[in-house]
């Protein structure tokens, strides 16, 4: 929940990446939970896998960040806007 | 009793850094909130019994993903001051209203399972008595690559395309 | 009650004193080291063959004035030299220096890749470093230390995990106690992760030849540029008991830990007269003289040639070697 207000409220983009990390960590420590309190390993192997997407999302996403950054000099996310007619 | 307080004392602390993430002022303490957040978490992950999980977390989350925040950080900051703050007219006031809303579901979830959910007795992580028979490790493990194949290799090609696609995205002359 | 708590307290204050005095020596051990090989006799003033020197060290650095340049960060230059030597610290916590429950604080069930993550984790104080000090030098010197780190991990890991496979355990009791089942070191199975273990601690720790970030002569001295005094001395203290802690590692995986020579065969058993943890405590000996030995004579890496041997070459030859150890696993 946290991490939904950090995505609405800041404006510069990596700080919205970070939030979009700390919604998936919650998810993740759910997941958990769950699994410790109904003794079935699903719950762990998923995190595994969410730990994996994020992991790749967070890379690709930096990626496009970066190329962008090199073109726009600008993380102010009001400010990007090449996809706005 | 004891684990009742260490369970809380660390959940308030993982809310508060998280609280702190979203409304630091410059990214790299957002950034290093971050970082506190996710060690605290793989405590989290050890207490529940799942110690395999808390150090890929740590060694991949908190010593990979967020080493690579940081350069992005670094290099994007090198430029400019830290932001001014949130927008407080429109961002701010949607934004809680929606947060309030997921808050509002989750809420009612829980208390709509807990009339009717049976508790189970917990077994494993720091409390109990029974011993680690086969590892965490062993069992992730063993569930990995019999139950849960096709999605391991499904995640593992993810993985690799994500890396072309950034190593193609960071080159300078495209 | 005493058994969880008072007990792993005092050995954490035994190991941390021990640790910290032994990397103050250690620092004394590699200045003559490096002296002998020069045909010289390194610091020779301070007590019976300078040995006090160990202890002047950190006086001077402790006497030193404690300055923060003044646009940096403080919280962040206050904390960066703490987030380097604090991982060092812990990984020693899974580190067992004998077969008993006595000689290690813990031995948790992944406790190699304890070691790993924490490791990694230590990596941020030398990025942080470098971007408290707000000026241009340190900071592209600290990224491309961190670049290294994390480059060098990578292999590392890939390597450590065909260990993982000979030994079939994570826990670093139970990789020694492999050892001695199978009665052979695993430094002979596996010489290639042996020697790739090594080499990828190495440019870990940010040792020669892959010394660059922290050279002198380099972009004004690396990433530590703006410290002095106390949190210098952190930075410093960090790098060795990096070594040791990486020395350690591989004497465990490798070199059989506390195991004498042929653990197995009874007609050796007259060395078990010397107590396990000396033959531990002799083998990173062993290490850490080679670590001074290499830094007295080899020549240093350029950073892309750095670069580029730790991508494109041992990283094949660690999946080369993981391959090929499950295959064999397989086979036998």
């Amino acid at each position: 929940m946290i991490g939904v207000i950090g995505v609405m409220v800041r404006r510069n983009i990596i700080i919205i990446f970070m939030s979009i990390e700390l919604i998936l960590n919650a998810v993740n420590i759910n997941l958990i939970a769950l699994s410790h309190q109904l003794q079935d390993m699903a719950g762990q192997v998923f995190v595994v896998f969410v730990i994996a997407v994020a992991a790749a999302e967070a890379a690709v996403g930096l990626g496009i960040l970066i190329a962008y950054y090199r073109n726009k000099e600008t993380v102010n996310i009001d400010e990007i806007q090449l996809m706005r007619w | 009793m004891a684990e009742a307080i260490a369970f809380y004392t660390l959940a308030a602390l993982i809310l508060g850094l998280g609280i702190m993430v979203v409304s630091a002022r410059s990214a790299v303490h957002s950034v290093l909130f971050l970082v506190m957040n996710f060690l605290l978490v793989a405590v989290l992950y050890v207490i529940l019994g799942a110690e395999y999980v808390a150090v890929i977390q740590v060694l991949v989350y908190a010593g990979g993903i967020v080493v690579l925040y940081l350069f992005v950080v670094m290099l994007v900051n090198l430029k400019r001051e830290p932001e001014q703050f949130s927008d407080p007219r429109r961002l701010g006031k949607l934004g809680t209203l929606l947060a309030g809303a997921v808050l509002a579901q989750v809420i009612g979830i829980a208390v709509y399972s807990s009339t009717r959910g049976t508790t189970q007795p917990v077994t494993g992580g720091l409390g109990s008595d029974t011993p680690f028979l086969t590892g965490n490790t062993e069992q992730l493990g063993w569930v990995l690559y019999t139950s849960y194949l096709i999605p391991f290799e499904l995640a593992s090609m993810l993985l690799l395309v994500a890396m072309v696609g950034a190593i193609v995205l960071a080159k300078k002359n495209l | 009650m005493v058994d969880t708590i008072i007990v792993p307290l005092l050995k954490i204050a035994v190991l941390i004193n021990a640790l910290l005095v032994s990397v103050t020596f250690l620092v004394l051990m590699e200045r003559k080291v490096i002296a002998w090989a020069q045909s010289r006799l390194g610091p020779m003033r301070a007590g019976p063959y300078g040995i006090l020197q160990a202890l002047a060290d950190p006086i001077k650095l402790i006497l030193k004035e404690d300055i923060t340049p003044a646009k940096a960060d403080k919280y962040v230059f206050t904390l960066a030299p703490i987030m380097s030597l604090v991982p060092a610290l812990v990984a020693f916590a899974v580190i067992p220096f004998g077969p008993d429950p006595f000689y290690y604080i813990s031995d948790i069930n992944v406790g190699l890749l304890f070691i790993l993550s924490v490791t990694s984790i230590g990596v941020y104080g030398i990025i942080l470093g470098g971007w408290a000090s707000n000026s241009k030098y340190p900071l592209l010197a600290s990224l491309r230390a961190s670049a290294q780190l994390i480059s060098y991990e990578i292999a590392v890991s890939m390597t450590l995990v065909s260990v993982i496979l000979t030994a079939g355990t994570l826990s670093l009791v139970g990789i020694v106690e492999a050892q001695l089942e199978s009665g052979i070191w695993f430094g002979f199975v596996q010489p290639v992760a042996f020697a790739l273990v090594f080499i990828g601690g190495l440019a870990e720790t940010n040792r020669v030849p892959f010394d660059l970030p922290e050279a002198e002569t380099e972009l004004t001295g690396g990433f530590h540029t703006e410290y002095s005094g106390m949190r210098f001395s952190l930075f410093f203290l960090a790098e060795y008991a990096n070594i040791i802690v990486i020395s350690a590692v591989v004497a465990i995986l490798f070199l059989g830990g506390w195991l004498r020579p042929f653990p197995n065969v009874a007609a050796l058993s007259f060395l078990d007269v010397v107590p396990a943890w000396i033959w531990f405590i002799g083998k990173i000996f062993v290490f850490l003289y080679v670590f001074i030995w290499l830094r007295a004579t080899l020549p240093r890496y350029r950073y892309d040639q750095l670069m580029s041997l730790g991508w494109k070459l041992f990283i094949p030859i660690a999946i080369g070697n993981l391959v090929l150890t499950a295959i064999a696993k397989v086979a036998f």
